[in-house]
């Protein structure tokens, strides 16, 4: 069954002849329990399909479904219950001046949830921090244990789906492993749906089930994951990003800026 | 499951409770500001001044009210320690009584001013669109009158009196806050923490106050400290123009007004209310400096 579905979404800004439509036709589904990666190059609307299903443009076109139930324009309380995002900058996604244990009970509070202090002392523990780091400040925090705390906030609520905007891509290495291990350990225990933005290859074949590849504000092909390590994939802008992310090359380049969405699909 | 190592950065003791981190914040910033002797001395002043005005019964030598006819225009010695006025009254008590005036204006100002300001820039910023154009209109009248000509216009519809004069500075002195205060909130309604809470089912309401205020409220601090020193000088000026506190209130720029008329032979009737006024002002924009250097979201 479909966690997430996209249907002919379009969104564009500005208006009459100045538009600029920035997704074409994006459609999609994501399985329950499913792990679906969006990649592409910056600009190809990756996080802009994210911040749809977030609610936060509301003059898109199309249709877009959470759990069979049609999505408004407007984000509702119930849609937050559902699904919650994290964000690719954990420095900048943290109210610098609320303290770890404001962050995490303030959902609670919007939502009229009790017992908040045994909530958060266990969201902690799920996100691998110590329970005595509540009343910190994010300065006081490193950037790892700072997307930590913002994991704690999206789960917090409980959500079934997890949207995740490039959540490593501003870590170091080291610390981007144990931040996609947790996700994927947190998927697994929780059975979250996940929707993974980003342009970092490694990290879909890690985490993902289905990747769909965007080029230019559309879908350009829709492959597992699997065969981004092994096989030679067919479409060929995912054959260039490929390669791209196993080596860089002068005329690959060159062949990428001609390769438009117009002869790739 | 992951494990996690502690920064080596952790150089302060985790806080074991959120007073223990309201307290290690606090103290973080008061070190900040000490390190800067001038704001410290700027604290200072207010501090004199402040224990200056509570005490003030005690402290002066004098009534200042009390006129004393046979001892007018005395120069400054061991009785009168700044001299006595036209009617001998002792100008060193009447500037300590003044200082219940001045901070009188001061506070009460910045009370009004402050909200209003933070309220009309937040809601304006936050919210955009036609709400945005009406409120930043609004701000554009207001700041395009110089500040003590409108004063005057407000004090002359309302009548003189120290409390329309404080109606009139609060008036001209909000606009400034508010377009601070506004474009605070620009820069921040679009970050990832606000967005955050939009999509854990805020409401407007909600976010303005606990998320967007907080961050454009030590900006506006630092600003309303700095227009302390504005106030006083708007009250002085008003109150030269006789506009402001009434006589025989002591009121600081109504004594130099008074005094103007013997200026030229009795130099301690304009130097010493003129000197208390500079000192404060000063004060305050020294202290005021301060505070944005331990305040400021981008100094940190």
């Amino acid at each position: 069954m479909a966690m997430i579905e996209v249907d002919k979404l379009n969104l564009s800004f500005g208006e009459g002849a100045e538009a600029n439509q920035v997704l074409h036709d994006v459609c999609f589904d994501v399985g329950d329990g499913e792990a679906f990666g969006l990649v592409g190059e910056s600009g190809s609307g990756k996080t802009t399909v994210l911040r749809c299903l977030a609610g936060q443009y509301s003059h898109w076109s199309g249709s877009l479904a959470i759990n069979s139930e049609r999505l408004g324009r407007k984000l509702d309380k119930a849609r937050c219950r559902k699904l919650q995002m994290v964000f690719q900058d954990p420095y900048g996604s943290l109210h610098p001046r609320h303290t770890v244990e404001t962050a995490l009970s303030e959902p609670l509070a919007i939502h009229g949830i009790t017992d908040a202090s045994r909530r958060i002392d266990s969201i902690l523990t799920k996100v691998g921090l110590p329970t005595n780091f509540r009343y910190r400040y994010p300065h006081q925090l490193s950037g790892g244990q700072r997307q930590r705390v913002a994991i704690a906030r999206a789960l917090i609520l409980e959500p079934r789906i997890l949207l995740l905007d490039e959540p490593t891509s501003a870590l170091d290495v080291s610390v981007q492993a144990e931040i996609l291990n947790l996700l994927a350990d947190l998927r697994k225990q929780e059975g979250l749906t996940y929707l993974l933005v980003t342009h970092d290859l490694g990290v879909v074949a890690h985490l993902c089930d289905r990747v769909a590849v965007m080029q230019q504000g559309r879908i350009v092909d829709l492959i597992e994951s699997a065969s981004l390590v092994g096989a030679v994939p067919e479409h060929p802008y995912t054959r260039m990003l490929v390669e791209a992310s196993r080596h860089y090359s002068r005329e690959m380049a060159e062949v990428g800026a001609d390769l438009t969405p117009a002869e790739a699909v | 499951m992951t494990t996690t190592t502690l920064p080596a950065a952790a150089c302060e003791q985790t806080p074991q409770s959120s007073a223990q981190a309201l307290r290690q914040n606090l103290a973080r910033n008061l070190r900040k500001l000490v390190r800067n002797p001038l704001s410290v001395a700027g604290l200072v002043v207010i501090g004199a001044l402040l224990l200056l005005a509570a005490f003030a019964p005690w402290i002066a030598t004098h009534d200042p009210l009390a006129q004393d006819l046979a001892n007018t225009l005395k120069a400054p010695d061991a009785a009168h320690w700044f001299g006595t006025d036209e009617y001998g009254r002792d100008i060193f008590s009447r500037l300590v009584y003044g200082s219940r005036i001045t901070l009188y204006i001061i506070s009460l100002v910045t009370v009004i001013v402050g909200p209003v300001g933070l309220a009309i820039g937040v809601i304006s910023g936050y919210f955009g669109g036609w709400v945005d154009t009406v409120f930043m209109r609004i701000t554009d009248i207001f700041i395009s009158f110089p500040g003590l000509v409108l004063a005057l216009a407000f004090v002359a519809a309302l009548g003189p009196g120290l409390d329309h004069a404080v109606i009139a500075i609060a008036l001209t002195a909000w606009p400034p806050i508010a377009r601070l205060a506004r474009a605070e909130t620009l820069s921040l309604r679009k970050a990832d923490y606000i967005v955050a809470v939009q999509l854990q089912g805020a409401s407007a309401t909600r976010i303005l106050l606990r998320h967007v205020a907080p961050m454009c409220l030590s900006s506006v601090v630092v600003r309303l400290t700095m227009n302390m020193a504005g106030i006083i000088l708007t009250a002085a000026g008003l109150g030269f123009l006789g506009l402001g506190a009434q006589p025989p209130v002591p009121e600081w720029g109504a004594m130099i007004s008074a005094g103007r008329r013997y200026m030229l032979e009795c130099w301690w009737l304009v130097a010493m209310p003129g000197a208390a006024i500079m000192f404060a002002s000063l004060a305050f924009n020294l202290f005021g400096d301060g505070m944005r250097d331990v305040l400021d979201p981008r100094s940190e």
